[in-house]
Formats: structure tokens, sequence, C-alpha cells
């Protein structure tokens, strides 16, 4: 039986971006070599027109496909991070493509693919579900991660990210079994419902729990789960390293989130801890480890495990809040819009700079770009101040959100780490700035001029992260009623 | 009256504007780079000036306020106010910041527009310090002021001047992260973030601190702004950012920027955490005391004029802090009064050791030596602000220490006695790098040839001068405005006494109580509807 229409336009942004991603690989062999702007053209169309489609996903609110998705404030909040960092890093992407002389539709077409795999994550509210749509994020973006065929470092990251990876899910899956044999069900309400009732099954639930957590924590990259996140990024093309540190991210935290408040609402105490202490470890580890880094994306790598620690921290003090948990989410919510900005824009410019062969990654490479790129210099420096935190950045409001839900919830201790870890953050970021303008340039180089699809995404997310700080209410209102909706 | 009201958002923003406008004009236009950044400052300066028309000086509390909602979600507002005590301070930043720009007319050749762009930005950070009513206003200010000054440490300092402007950011955020997790739990306690009406609030006893919770609210702000002023131990960023800075960084810093150390204690430590503050007072006078006597010592003995000058900021600076835990009102007059002078004298000495830096590329006293032959008026300016900054009778320097240490005599002799040694030794130091560097016979050939004060560092020092003179004289001027400031702060750190609590069976009122729908917040809403 065919689904009704309803549940076609509950999926519409997967549905087209899937559409997109298969005409692009039926197209793509008839375009010929010089042309293949044309594919690339294509699939940023996809995108952006899969980002338009969320319009009539948010109209239609409501579950779908007889409850294994659900459309929410929450799930449309999650899209339009998701799939917004999925067309900036393909308006960027040409660029780096071009240069290196790979530029060929599948590129589009997997990065389509893998956005379609976290939009199901975003919306789904049943184990396996969840599982499909991790999956098909997951393969889309091994593949993406060796797209650099001739460069060992990219297939290195692609064999880590895949074993490694396939652990997780696996880890993942196992979770959803044992949830399965305490509850005997994978819908998320059908196991909070049955949770709440029979206390038979405790000790099952919180190994699934477990599990579940640690496939999650993988993907989001939080301690002890990390390790492999400085090889992965270095190694994958740095458009797919922005995609796996901003999309990836998200739609990972939006499972985390979903699971945690819909599914175990009412058992606190099983998984408080386990986030609290994976939060405290991720903080110390990812900003202790970036300082001693010196190339830039292995140190944007660690900055983003000290991200999502931050994250975590807001996601505990969701949890530690009990009924007036909104806080903590939203502040979840504000700050993945946040981080997906500073993250992309970084890594764009990272990927402009490195030149052929991505040869230019380490940080001293960018001594003296103040006074050759200004403007480029600039907008990096905005992102590492942002990403510090500083004032008149989106950065600064994220975090405020954080610490504020997290001492509402009384969670002192955490908070003090965060603070304290944050500091250690002004090191490594401050230094990529210092490079770039208290240096003179070692070597004489200069970057090819900016694209327009580069310039674009500089803009947006440096308009975007001002913004966010300066009117911050909208956004912050929208995500409160996402949090509403998430239980 | 309507344009009236606007008066501090233009004061503050003014900077800003200005640094837009450079962004406008070429890279290597340095001649019109330098007028528009100077022309800024001067109107700027002008502009501040009308404060003091607009301000009463009878009345206590915040004038010329300006109210408007920012973020609805937490409730933080752009709320700007002045008082007696912020009044001085922005006229004082206003007053530094275009002689600092001339100080670097010529002396700053590299990347002129961003150094004046960078200078201007400073302007509006600092003055928005002094002037936010807002916690949260206050601390965007606080640390967007940071950059600024990381720009200015690191891209035209001396040798060494990565590492002192990591120092200097990394010292000053370990400090302010804990300030803002202090001011959202004080958020989390009285629902707002407006700082008078958190101070209402405590002055009526409709909000109690419990008092572990006030002695960690203390220590969060108080870390904060003991870092900047520098308190005694704290102080070790203190020498490398100053020599290492170039002369504008330097005189900035030391006018203006650890003023805010100490304006933060005034403004927020002691009004609104005032048992802490009480209880916590002898520590801090001993800290405050050890800062006079050991920066005094160490200034004796550095070889390097500019670190002399900057230990020296640590002794005078403990001065103040000692006149602000005194709380007497006398004492605080001249704290307050001494953080002016010290802007103003020590600003002129890092200017004058810009000066010999400019002619002899070098801060070392034993380069020096007669330089009274070949200049004679920088010697004399020298002697002047050497004069002032060790507190000569007539001239500002005096003013504000006597009034420390007479009130603080009356509060505790012992400290003022140890506070007193530290007036010997300031002329003991001064008056030595003096005499080793203007008396005697030109000890190095170079020397001789030196050319004197030239038209535009007249023009500088001429200002600073007057400014001390005029301080030591007419300083009811000065002292008529920040009186009221002064009573107030005490007033502030009154709290109402509650009958039942005293025998021990009344409840304090428990944190989770807050008093979120107050009258007084919705008055505060009320005001922002009407505009």
């Amino acid at each position: 039986m065919f689904p009704p229409l309803q549940d076609m336009y509950r999926i519409a942004p997967e549905l087209v971006a899937c559409f997109f991603g298969m005409l692009i690989m039926v197209v793509d062999p008839f375009v010929p070599r010089a042309h293949k702007e044309a594919t690339a053209n294509l699939g940023l169309l996809g995108a952006l027109a899969a980002l338009a489609s969320i319009l009539l996903m948010a109209r239609h609110p409501g579950a779908a496909m007889r409850g294994l998705l659900f459309v929410d404030s929450f799930s449309v909040f999650l899209h339009l991070i998701i799939f917004g960092a999925a067309a900036l890093v393909l308006l960027a992407s040409d660029d780096y493509l071009k240069r290196e002389g790979i530029l060929q539709g599948e590129f589009y077409a997997l990065v389509l693919f893998a956005t379609c795999g976290m939009g199901i994550m975003a919306s789904a509210t049943e184990l396996m579900t969840v599982f499909v749509g991790l999956e098909i994020s997951s393969i889309a973006s091994y593949i993406l991660a060796c797209y650099r065929r001739a460069a060992l470092k990219s297939h290195e990251s692609a064999m880590k990210y895949f074993l490694l990876g396939s652990f997780a899910t696996a880890f993942f899956l196992y979770g959803v079994a044992m949830v399965y044999g305490a509850t005997g069900s994978t819908s998320l309400a059908v196991i909070r419902a049955v949770a709440a009732h029979s206390a038979g099954h405790q000790v099952l639930l919180t190994l699934g729990f477990g599990m579940l957590f640690v496939g999650m924590a993988f993907k989001i990259a939080t301690a002890p789960f990390q390790v492999w996140t400085p090889d992965v990024y270095e190694g994958a093309p740095t458009p797919v390293t922005a995609l796996l540190a901003s999309g990836s991210k998200a739609a990972a935290f939006a499972v985390l989130l979903r699971i945690v408040f819909t599914a175990f609402g009412d058992a606190s105490g099983t998984w408080f801890w386990i986030i609290w202490t994976s939060a405290a470890l991720t903080m110390v580890v990812g900003n202790f480890a970036a300082v001693v880094q010196s190339n830039i994306k292995r140190m944007l790598a660690y900055s983003s495990i000290a991200h999502a620690g931050y994250l975590l921290v807001a996601v505990a003090a969701a949890g530690a809040a009990g009924e007036s948990s909104d806080a903590g989410i939203a502040a979840v919510l504000f700050y993945l819009v946040a981080y997906v900005l500073m993250k992309v824009g970084a890594f764009t410019i990272v990927s402009h700079l490195g030149g052929t062969g991505e040869q230019r990654l380490a940080i001293e490479d960018y001594a003296g770009l103040a006074t050759r790129q200004p403007v480029t210099a600039a907008c990096l420096a905005l992102y590492m101040l942002s990403l510090l935190g500083l004032p008149l950045t989106a950065g600064f409001l994220g975090k405020l959100y954080i610490f504020q839900a997290a001492l509402d919830a009384r969670l002192i201790w955490l908070v003090v780490i965060m603070a304290l870890t944050t500091v250690v953050g002004a090191f490594y970021y401050l230094r990529v700035i210092w490079v770039m303008y208290f240096r003179e340039a070692q070597q004489e180089w200069t970057a090819a001029p900016l694209t327009p699809g580069v310039a674009a995404v500089m803009l947006l997310t440096v308009v975007g992260i001002l913004a966010l700080f300066f009117l911050p209410g909208p956004l912050m209102t929208f995500a409160m009623q996402s949090a509403a909706s998430l239980r | 009256m309507a344009n009236e009201s606007y008066l501090l958002s233009v004061v503050t923003f003014l900077p800003l504007l200005g640094s837009l406008g450079l962004l406008a004009l070429r890279n290597d236009d340095h001649v019109w780079l330098r007028r528009l950044a100077l022309a800024t400052a001067v109107a700027n300066f002008v502009l501040s000036l009308l404060m003091l028309r607009g301000f009463e000086a009878g009345t206590p509390g915040y004038q010329l306020e300006e109210l408007r909602r920012w973020i609805s979600s937490p409730a933080i507002n752009y709320h700007m106010g002045v008082d007696g005590l912020s009044l001085w301070l922005v006229i004082l930043t206003t007053f530094l910041t275009p002689i600092a720009m001339l100080a670097s007319w010529e002396s700053i050749r590299t990347r002129v527009k961003e150094f004046f762009i960078m200078l201007l930005v400073l302007e509006t950070g600092m003055i928005g310090v002094f002037l936010a009513l807002d916690l949260i206003l206050f601390f965007v200010f606080w640390e967007v002021m940071l950059v600024p000054m990381y720009f200015l440490i690191g891209i035209w300092g001396h040798e060494r001047r990565i590492y002192a402007a990591i120092k200097f950011v990394l010292y000053t955020m370990a400090g302010s992260v804990l300030m803002l997790l202090a001011i959202l739990w004080l958020n989390r306690i009285s629902s707002t973030f407006d700082l008078p009406t958190i101070q209402l609030l405590l002055q009526t006893g409709q909000l109690r601190l419990e008092h572990t919770t006030e002695l960690l609210l203390f220590g969060a702000f108080f870390l904060a702004f003991a870092i900047k002023v520098p308190l005694f131990p704290l102080h070790t960023w203190l020498p490398d950012a100053h020599v290492e800075a170039p002369t504008a960084g330097s005189v900035i810093l030391a006018g203006v920027l650890l003023k805010m150390g100490t304006y933060g204690l005034l403004r927020f430590c002691l009004p609104l955490f005032p048992d802490a503050a009480k209880q916590m007072a002898p520590w801090v006078a001993v800290l405050a005391i050890i800062g006079i006597v050991y920066g005094a010592l160490v200034s004796m003995v550095q070889p390097d004029l500019k670190k002399l000058i900057a230990y020296s900021s640590v002794s005078h600076l403990g001065f103040v802090v000692l006149g602000i835990f005194s709380f007497h009102p006398i004492a605080i007059q001249g704290a307050i009064y001494q953080m002016l002078n010290h802007g103003i004298s020590t600003g002129a000495l890092f200017l004058i050791a810009g000066m010999l830096y400019d002619r002899r590329h070098t801060h070392l006293i034993k380069e020096f030596g007669g330089l009274a032959t070949p200049m004679p008026a920088l010697s004399a300016f020298f002697l002047f602000v050497s004069l002032s900054s060790l507190g000569l009778p007539m001239l500002n320097g005096f003013v504000g220490e006597f009034l420390i240490l007479l009130g603080t005599y009356q509060v505790n002799k012992l400290w003022a006695t140890w506070a007193a040694l530290g007036v010997i030794l300031a002329a003991v130091y001064l008056l030595w790098a003096y005499q080793r560097v203007a008396f005697g016979e030109v000890t190095i050939e170079k020397n001789r040839a030196l050319p004197d004060c030239s038209a535009r560092e007249r023009l500088i020092l001429w200002p600073l001068c007057v400014m001390i003179l005029w301080m030591g004289i007419g300083s009811p001027l000065f002292l008529s405005r920040t009186e009221k400031a002064s009573q107030q702060v005490l007033e502030q750190m009154k709290r109402p006494q509650m009958p039942e609590l005293a025998n021990g069976q009344g409840a304090v009122p428990k944190l989770q109580e807050a008093p979120a729908n107050l009258k007084l917040l919705q008055d505060v809403h009320v005001k922002i509807e009407k505009k």
C-alpha cells in the first residue's frame, strides 16, 4: 500500500535530496569532463531545493510512515541545520574539487545521500529507523572520506572511519536489541511508557542505553570515543571534514536528544552520570590536546571534540533540570547553529588556503596572511574568536545559554570545568590569530583568488555569526519551541 | 532633552563609527588615516565634556540613563548610565586616547590603519565598561576590549610581544570567565541582570544572599578585578604587557585599563557583596600593602625605565585598593581621585619613556645620563611628572594619596603606617631614576646630540601637566562630583536588619524563592515598553 501524500510531505527534504542524488548519478556519465560544473550546479540546486522543501515539511507536522518518523518543531529545526550545512559545504566545494581534479558528479550525489540519512536521523522516533538513517549517512561518509583517491592520507582516513564506525554502529544495534529485549519495542514512545511501569528490566535497559550512547558518542566524537576524529578529519578532503564536523554531528545530537528525552525521560538516573562524565572528559581531552597541534585540521578536529563536550554539558543540564529541561535543550540547539556556522566557515577557509594537494595545513603556513589576504584573515579570526566564545559572536551567546542552563540545573562543577577549559581554548584559537597577524611570512605564496562559492560561504557564515549575537531572539524562540516539542 | 538622553551612546560608539570610517580610507594614506582617527578622538573628548553639563553633581544615583530591550530571554537590556564614579573615568579615557594617538603619530609606521582602528575600538570598549549598567552588557564590553589590546601588544609591540600578548589575554580571561559564572548565578537568584535593580533588591532586603553564596560570588568578581588592577600576587602579567606594548598601548593600559579593575571593585564587589567584602577586607588590605611595598622595592632596582614605571603602577594601585577596602568615605574619595591621578601621571611617564625610546631605541636607564643638558625641556617635563607621581603637595598625586592615608588611618593605624612607607619609597625610586637619567655629565656620546621636545611632543605633554597642576590645586571641582558617588558606595553596602534573624529563629528566605515578579522588575519592563 502506498503511503498517503501527507507522509510524502513529511519526508520532503529527504525525497528531494535523494531524487537529485539519483538524477546526478544518471546524468553524470553523459556530461563531458570539461563541463562537470553542470553536475556541480545540479548538486547545489538539489541541496537548495531540499532546504526549501523543509517549508513543506514544516507545514505538515505529525507522525509519518506509521510512526517511524515524526515531524515536529524539533525535527524542522534540525533539518534546517543539517540541510543548511550541506548547502554551505556544497557551495564551497567546487573550488576544492576543481583544484584537486576530482570534480565529478558522484561527490555531490554522495553528499546529498549522506544528508538524506542525517535528515532521517533527525526525525526518526523509532530505533531501527534511526539505524537506517545512521547507515545511509555513514556509508556515504566512508566513501566521501576517501574521495581524494590519490592521497594515502585520505585512504587512511576512510579506513579508520570505516572500521571504527562499523564497531560503533554495531554497538548501537546491540543497544537496540537490548532495549527491545527489555521493553518489547523499538518505538521511543513505547519504550518510555514500558520503562515507566515495569521496574524488572532496569539492568538490561541501562546496558542498552549505554550501548546506544556508545554508538552516538562515536558519531558526536566525545571522549573516550573520540580517538578517530583527528585522523579522519585530517585525512578526509576538507569539504568532507566540514560536513562530518557539522551536519553529521548535528544529526547525532538529534538522535541523542530524542533517545534521552523521549525514551528515557523518566529514568534520568540511568543516563545522567554517563553524560556528565563524558562531557567533563571530552572538554578536558579536546581542549588540552588541541593546544599541542600544529596542523590546523587536527586543531579544529580537537576543537570540535571540545565543542561536543560543551554541547553535552547542555544535554546534562537538560537532564538534571527534570521537568524544566527546555532551557538546556534549547541551548543545545542554539549552540549547534552557532557551531555549524563557525566550523563550516573555518573549514571552508582552510580548504581554500590549503592549495593543490592540501599542502598548506600547518598553522605556521598562515604566517603573514593578514597582510596578503586581509579579508580572509579577518574572517578566520572571527571564526576563531567565536569558537573561543568572545562577545560580539554567536559563540559567546551560545556558551552563555549553556552556562545558564547548567547553572539553573545546579551543575556547578561541570560549569566550572567548562569555564576553565574554555580559557585553555584561548591559547590555541589565539595562536591562529597571532600567526596570521603578528608573524611575517616565512615563504611567499599566494592562494588562488576567492571563488564566488567560497566568498558566499564566508559572507553567509560571518553575517550569521554576528547576527546571532545582536539578534538572537527569533532563533532562541524557535529553539525553545523545538525543545518543548521534544517531550 | 531628547537628544541629551542619547549622549552616553554617542560617546560610547562614536569611536567605533570613526573606525568604520577609517576602513573606507586607503591603506597607505597615512596622513588622512591619522587625521581622521585623531579628529574622531578629539570630537569624542569634546562630546564627553558635554556629560559634565548634563550631570548634576549633588544628586546620587545614575544619570543620563538609557534603557532598551536587547534580548528578551534571558532579559538582557542595553542599560547605560553615568554617576560620579564613572563620570571622570570616561573623561579620562576620552582625554588619554587622543594623546595616545598623538604619541604614536610617528613611531607607528607599519599597518597604520589597523593601529588606529584598534585604538578606536578599544576606546569604545573602555567607555562601555564604565557606562554599562547591565551585567551582561558590562561583561560584553569587558571582553571585547581584550581583542584590540591583544592586537596592539601583539602587532606593534617589542621583542617578546607575542608572549606578553598571550599572557595578558590568558590572565584576564581566566578571571573573567569565573565572573561570567557569578553574573549568571546572580541572575539565577535575582532573575535580572540589571545592576540598579539587583542593588535595590539587596538594599531593601527583598533579596538576601546566603553567606557562602555571597563569599563565592564575591570571590569570582574579586578575582577578575584583582587580576586587572593588578593586585599582588596576580600582577605578573603587567610588567610584561607594559614593557612589550607600544607607547600608546602602555598609556592606555596604565591610564585606563587598570582602572577598570578598581572601578569594578567599587561598582560591584562592595555594593553587591558587602558582608563578604568586610570579611575579606583584612586579607585584601594585606595584599594591597604588600603590593605597595613590593612594587616600590622592585621598581627601585629596575634597570629598565618602562619596567620601573610598570612596577610603580603595582605600588600605586595598591594604594587605591587599600583605600577602597578601608570602607571609609574619605579613603574611597581618595581612591577614586588616585585612579584619575595615576591615569594621568603614569600615562605621562610612559609617554616620556616612549619619547626617549623613539630617540635611542632603548629603555635602559644606564643608556641615558645627563639628559638635562641636551634636552632641558623634556627633562623638565619628566621632573614635573615624577614629582606628581611621588605625591608632592600642590600636585595631583598628593591629594589622592593623602586622602587615602587619612581615611585609612582612622580605620586601621597599622595599615596606614605601612602604606605610608610606599610614599617614601616612591620618592626614592622616582627621584633616583630621574637623577640617573637627567643629571650629571652626559655619559654616552650619542646622547649629546639628541633633539629636545618637538612641537608635537609639547602638545602631548602640556595638557597632561596642566591637568596635574589643576588636579593638585583645584581638587574641589573634581571631588564635588565624586563625593556623592563615594558616599553612595557605602550607602549601598548597608543591608536592612531583619529582627527575626537576630535570635536565629526566623528563616532566611530561600534562594529558590526568587522574587521573579517583583514590582521593580516590572518597572524596568514598563520603562522599556514606554520607549
